[in-house]
């Protein structure tokens, strides 16, 4: 009767072998093909490393002048530029201003990444139900694998830095840009695809004429998501040697600083804020457009 | 299947022996719905839906052909044939001579780029460009250079009566205001043929109208080979050259107006044109006593009335002078026979209901 009260198991020294020769097959891949693996990444590598130089070199006030621009030509918002001023004002003043930076540069470029991987995974998806059977289980796994399983792989193939960070973000943070981008594209009323088909649309005229821009609002939508979950993601990252706002917290958990967590947590949360409201407000300027006017 | 002759003029429409069948074996059902098996048959046996059968259709260049019936007749099935936004199980499509059915994808988008254009019944205008842009779409997909195109889209965008509101988007304006996006939307693209699927369908009964009388007017104009979709006996009426009358798949009847409403085909297409004006769709024509069975004496003096005046506007004539009897004459002048004023009131009520000697009750006073 043990099997009723023990679940029946793999024999021990099987198991030990089978993790271990998975563990072996692993490093072997990673002595033959870690180099050109990281080569493969060193471009990403100098985007990151340009983009964090300019905005930790850039004097403050003109660092400052850009994002409030940005946030004035996406919102159009008074109150929301002077949030912004008021957010990084305080940040500045409590002297967080060059970590800030260099996790908005992170955030920036994973955001950038996770478009220029997402929106064609997305596109593919609507277009094809095989392929999204297969891409939705994985988006499954990229989001409820806990963050630091595959951080192993990630260190053990390219060590620890930014990159290896950047892409453990982008694993996390990319699927509601996947999702969000093919939901869009199937909500595209029938009945316009219908009229695109009957002027005689070319599957490219199609997709940039009609339905990207429909599925635009959601599309940003996705991107909105994908800063928030990038964001979430910054104390993680730290422990494998991102820069920025991360590392004063993972600092403040192993000393129980209080203040120090406190302060750059709350520095998170405010470009957080920034980011969230910028883009939804640009979100819903684009669907200006679908108000009802005319009743 | 090209056509050898030169293609100087456009060679109208030909639907030969249209078979649609929905469902995930079509091909194979074809043979037994031509054999007979009716639509109910075949969905119970084999679980396929019979969309149209048989459909034969020649419609002439220039002539506004209706395609009338109640929902589910097919009738939207049918004109998706034409530009195969739906692929029929069987059958030809020939437009201009060309067989659509036989066109490769590329032949097929060309095709619909420079030959068709469509009218949508819930207007499928793109919500988020500007009613010029919208207008500039058919043009922008041809590869046309927008200044260009933005002459062509302004002009019929004025035609269509909506200057002034070209950077208005599609949701500022009312319903009737957006079919006409759509209407200068098709007609900017300058294709022989114009495809309205229950284009006026969503519009209120006066602005319906008024759609109607643009659609007429421009269509004096420009002579565009047009097929109409409509549930609206009066429509059909008041625009066709034609129209054929579908149910459940299958066309019941095909005639002018008057062949429709003085000779209905069978009960069901006689119940729908018991509600009909008849003053309105009747030529006189049609019910005057011809010149030959008359002796040549008989022929009355007095005022005339040309043989294709509708039998409201010859009553309209009569009604103001003290004459009972007018002589009708045809394009020439040449009296063909006389009308009466009894002939033409017994003509505005039904002809069951003259049989029954009961009519004079149910004329209709529009």
């Amino acid at each position: 009767m043990e099997w009723f009260y023990t679940f029946p198991h793999m024999d021990d020294d099987a198991l030990r072998n089978l993790k271990k020769a998975i563990d072996e097959g692993f490093r072997g891949f990673t002595r033959t093909y870690g180099d050109a693996i990281e080569s493969l990444f060193s471009p990403l590598q100098s985007f990151l490393l340009a983009t964090d130089r300019f905005m930790t070199q850039t004097p403050w006030p003109i660092i400052t002048a850009i994002i409030l621009t940005i946030a004035w030509f996406a919102s159009r918002s008074v109150k929301i530029v002077l949030g912004c001023l008021v957010t990084l004002l305080l940040i500045g003043y409590f002297d967080m201003w060059t970590d800030t930076m260099r996790t908005v540069a992170m955030i920036f470029v994973c955001t950038v990444l996770s478009i220029a991987v997402g929106l064609p995974i997305g596109i593919l998806m609507a277009r094809s139900d095989t392929f999204r059977r297969i891409v939705n289980p994985i988006l499954d796994v990229m989001q409820t694998m806990p963050s630091f399983v595959y951080l192993i792989p990630v260190v053990m193939l390219l060590g620890i830095g930014r990159v290896p960070g950047l892409i453990a973000v982008v694993i996390y943070a990319i699927p509601p840009m996947i999702r969000l981008t093919d939901l869009g594209i199937r909500l595209v009323d029938k009945d316009v695809l219908e009229a695109a088909d009957a002027f005689g649309t070319s599957e490219r005229q199609k997709l940039f004429k009609v339905q990207l821009p429909l599925a635009l609002p959601t599309i940003m939508a996705g991107i909105n998501q994908t800063i928030m979950m990038a964001l979430a993601m910054v104390v993680v990252a730290s422990m494998i040697g991102v820069q920025g706002l991360g590392q004063p917290v993972l600092k403040a958990i192993a000393n129980q600083y209080f203040t120090l967590g406190m302060f750059n947590g709350l520095a998170i949360v405010g470009i957080a804020i920034i980011f969230d409201r910028v883009s939804q407000a640009y979100g819903k300027r684009l669907q200006k457009h679908r108000e009802i006017v005319h009743g | 299947m090209v056509d050898p002759a030169p293609r100087m003029a456009f060679g109208g429409i030909a639907v030969r022996n249209l078979y649609k069948i929905f469902g995930p074996n079509a091909g194979a059902h074809v043979d037994a719905v031509r054999n007979g098996m009716t639509k109910t048959e075949l969905n119970a046996v084999h679980g396929h839906v019979l969309g149209l059968r048989d459909i034969n259709i020649e419609i002439a260049s220039g002539s506004i052909q209706v395609i009338m019936g109640l929902s589910g007749s097919g009738k939207s099935t049918l004109i998706r044939h034409i530009n195969r936004l739906i692929d029929p199980t069987a059958g030809e499509v020939l437009v201009d001579g060309v067989d659509v059915v036989k066109m490769d994808p590329a032949e097929l988008r060309n095709f619909r780029r420079h030959q068709t254009a469509m009218v949508f019944q819930k207007f499928a205008l793109l919500p988020h460009r500007s009613v010029l842009d919208n207008t500039m779409f058919g043009l922008e997909i041809q590869g046309i250079e927008r200044t260009k195109s933005r002459d062509i889209a302004m002009r019929w965008l004025e035609r269509v009566g909506l200057k002034g509101f070209e950077s208005k988007y599609p949701n500022q304006l009312s319903g009737g205001m957006q079919q006409r996006v759509g209407l200068a939307r098709a007609l900017s693209n300058d294709a022989p043929v114009l495809l309205m699927d229950e284009a006026y369908s969503a519009l209120d009964p006066l602005i319906r109208m008024d759609m109607q009388s643009v659609l007429l007017d421009i269509q004096a104009e420009i002579r565009k080979t047009i097929v109409f979709i409509t549930h609206d006996l009066d429509e059909a009426l008041r625009l066709g050259d034609r129209i054929a009358i579908l149910r459940d798949g299958e066309v019941i009847q095909q005639g002018t107006s008057q062949d429709i409403v003085l000779r209905p085909a069978d009960d069901y297409v006689a119940s729908f044109v018991r509600e009909v004006n008849r003053g309105r769709v009747v030529h006189v024509e049609a019910v005057m006593t011809p010149l030959r069975t008359l002796a040549p004496s008989h022929v009355p003096a007095g005022r005339t009335i040309a043989a294709d005046v509708t039998i409201e506007e010859a009553l309209r004539m009569l009604v103001g002078t003290p004459d009972d009897e007018a002589i009708v004459v045809d394009a020439t002048a040449k009296p063909v026979g006389t009308v009466s004023f009894r002939q033409l009131a017994g003509a505005m009520v039904n002809a069951h209901d003259i049989g029954q000697q009961a009519g004079g009750s149910r004329a209709n006073v529009a």
